[in-house]
């Protein structure tokens, strides 16, 4: 098994994409705590973290090209499995700072002593609890992506149809998660952490682990998707995009394949936005707008649907534009750029960066064969030409 | 036309009616196919002869009617996924292959065995290898287009695809919409002998418009006209009928 996952990296692109996932996650903590602040290789820390956000974003993409790219469920409602994995660490992270909040309860998060709570609602025990809430990380988003994919695959919703719903459960969620009753911190959200794993959230080192566990758990999720895509499963889940009832003519359940998926993509979805929250240091009802699930689709499309690196790279390349954009005299027209780049990706670059690529090197390789092979006769006139 | 006994046939239909918006497509269809049979259906566009392989293979419900496989399997009560894993296999009419992927792929999902998603990821139907697909192109003699992707395929050598995909997924009974559409003379001949082979240990359905084709078949050809048979036997017979002249070779 493990040989086999090794071969599955054997192409350039997994090489060149583990290789600089390995630089970054040297390089960068190195010069941020080894060099000197004043030296001109010196990573500030705080771009450190931004960086780090750029990578929680990559695991969203990547998760996102695993059901659009391969299996063509676009899914307008991702940012709800990233914003539910970030929720499930910022309550981890709330349970941490204990007696040192505004109101120094021992027990209860500020906004709870703020609402007159008498006692922490039953789904917050646990989450003092690391294991517990690392769990919950892949586990909540999961199960919500099993409940929603069961109904929606097995009632046969796809295309527009299921994307139009998959919008509207993470604006359900937005709306929900705004209401002080449902006990998140309401509009606030969840903030003003202290420690993760005793650590004090705001230091140096604690930032350079939290990046370098954010590079590290991006390779994993990558070997695991780039390990589905290439066994026979995932040929399945590019059947079911290319011709799905075809694919059940063949005797596949269509229903199960695209479920698997789904729920896979929701857990890397939830672990990409637990490892934001620390980062960012805030966890709010905004992060289920609408709008957040459709720009992980830009991500993807300009970085190129259905190449894992593509999408990883999109999401970077994209919000590092955003970074520089939205602090400058330009900042009122980022929508615009991005609504540019969207349609200039759709219309110029279909195959995003890195499929337009790819089919570049791959024209160069396989001039030769296919020219050969078209000199060939037909198959099938053979026997009547012998 | 008496109905045989159930147990005895592979392909047991009666009186089963399709309407869609008030347009009968099938009306009180009866068809019996005998295990190993090969049988041609022929009959001028909207005959239903598409509807009726829908209604075999799970993707249209009949309003009426009794369809049964193999003796024991009621066809009306089962999605396209279980009929297919029973042994109804399908070649559509427009040569549908999975066009990202190459030819061996193609067959690679095709083959006979498991077909949940786990023995996808790790188990048997990861495992497959290429002996067993060569197997299979080999006898369409496609071995050398194995990595080709099948959307760079001709017409042709896409419809042999497909026929091979049928091959590799070695079900009881093969349905086989115009397989020949598109053909030349020779890729004709050669797949008329091809499903002459696969019927020695297939029971198949064939729908053409090719007679010259349902000659070289040489079989019982089942002429269909607004839903339900109107003819049926040798193809001298039906060939010779009145009424099938009438609607259908004298257009």
């Amino acid at each position: 098994m493990i040989t086999r996952a090794l071969f599955n990296l054997s192409d350039a692109g997994s090489r060149i994409f583990l290789g600089v996932l390995l630089a970054l996650a040297i390089l960068v903590p190195a010069s941020n705590l080894l060099l000197p602040p004043d030296s001109a290789f010196h990573v500030p820390t705080h771009v450190v973290s931004l960086v780090g956000k750029y990578l929680c974003y990559a695991i969203l993409a990547l998760a996102l090209d695993l059901v659009w790219g391969y299996c063509g469920i676009l899914s307008l409602g991702h940012a709800a499995f990233f914003a539910l994995g970030g929720y499930a660490m910022g309550m981890y992270l709330m349970r941490q700072i204990g007696t040192r909040g505004v109101y120094a309860h021992p027990v209860l998060p500020d906004f709870m002593v703020f609402l007159n709570w008498p006692e922490l609602p039953w789904f917050w025990h646990g989450f003092d609890n690391p294991l517990f809430a690392f769990l919950m990380v892949l586990l909540v988003p999961g199960v919500l992506a099993f409940a929603f994919g069961w109904l929606a695959f097995r009632s046969r919703v796809t295309g527009v149809y299921l994307s139009i719903i998959t919008q509207a459960m993470t604006y359900a969620l937005m709306l929900a998660f705004f209401r002080n009753e449902m006990g998140f911190g309401g509009n606030n959200g969840l903030t003003d952490f202290k420690d993760i794993l005793g650590f004090d959230i705001q230091a140096q080192g604690t930032r350079a682990a939290l990046f370098i566990a954010t590079v590290a758990l991006l390779a994993l999720c990558y070997v695991i998707a780039r390990s589905i895509v290439t066994s026979t499963y995932g040929k399945v889940l590019v059947a079911i995009r290319d011709a799905e009832s075809r694919t059940r003519f063949l005797g596949y359940r269509v229903e199960n394949y695209k479920l698997v998926a789904f729920v896979v993509s929701a857990c890397m979805a939830g672990l990409a936005g637990a490892l934001y929250v620390p980062q960012v240091g805030i966890i709010n009802p905004s992060e289920f707008a609408p709008a957040n699930s459709i720009e992980a689709v830009i991500w993807v499309a300009v970085g190129g649907r259905g190449t894992l690196t593509g999408a990883a790279l999109g999401a970077v390349v994209v919000n590092a534009a955003k970074s520089m954009f939205t602090t400058g005299a330009l900042a009122p027209y980022w929508l615009f750029a991005l609504g540019g780049l969207f349609i200039f990706t759709t219309l110029f670059l279909p195959k995003g960066i890195v499929g337009t690529i790819g089919s570049l090197f791959r024209r160069h390789g396989h001039e030769a064969p296919e020219a050969k092979e078209a000199a060939e006769p037909a198959p099938g006139l053979e026997k009547v030409q012998q | 036309m008496t109905a045989p006994q159930l147990t005895n046939t592979v392909l047991y239909l009666d009186g089963i009616s399709v309407s869609f918006d008030g347009f009968k497509a099938l009306n009180a269809l009866s068809l019996y196919l005998e295990p190993g049979e090969m049988r041609a259906i022929i009959g001028p566009n909207g005959a239903g002869k598409t509807t009726m392989m829908d209604v075999i293979t799970g993707k249209t419900r009949p309003d009426v009617g009794t369809a049964v496989f193999d003796g024991q399997h009621d066809l009306t009560r089962l999605d396209e996924a279980e009929i297919a894993n029973m042994g109804i296999g399908r070649k559509f009419q427009k040569p549908t292959v999975f066009e990202q992927h190459t030819v061996a792929d193609n067959i690679r999902l095709a083959l006979a065995g498991p077909r949940t998603t786990l023995s996808a990821l790790l188990g048997r139907r990861n495992a497959i290898t290429d002996d067993e697909i060569d197997a299979i192109l080999k006898r369409v003699r496609m071995a050398r287009h194995r990595e080709r992707l099948a959307g760079d395929l001709s017409h042709g050598q896409k419809q042999w695809l497909e026929i091979a995909m049928l091959l590799a997924q070695d079900p009881k009974l093969l349905l086989v919409d115009e397989p020949v559409a598109g053909m030349t003379d020779a890729e004709t001949e050669e797949t008329a002998h091809l499903l002459k082979e696969i019927a020695q240990s297939h029971s198949v359905v064939v729908v053409e418009h090719d007679m010259h084709f349902i000659r070289m078949l040489g079989v019982k050809v089942t002429c269909l006209h607004e839903g339900s048979v109107l003819a049926e036997g040798t193809i001298d017979s039906v060939s010779s009928n009145e009424r099938v002249v009438e609607v259908y070779l004298g257009r």
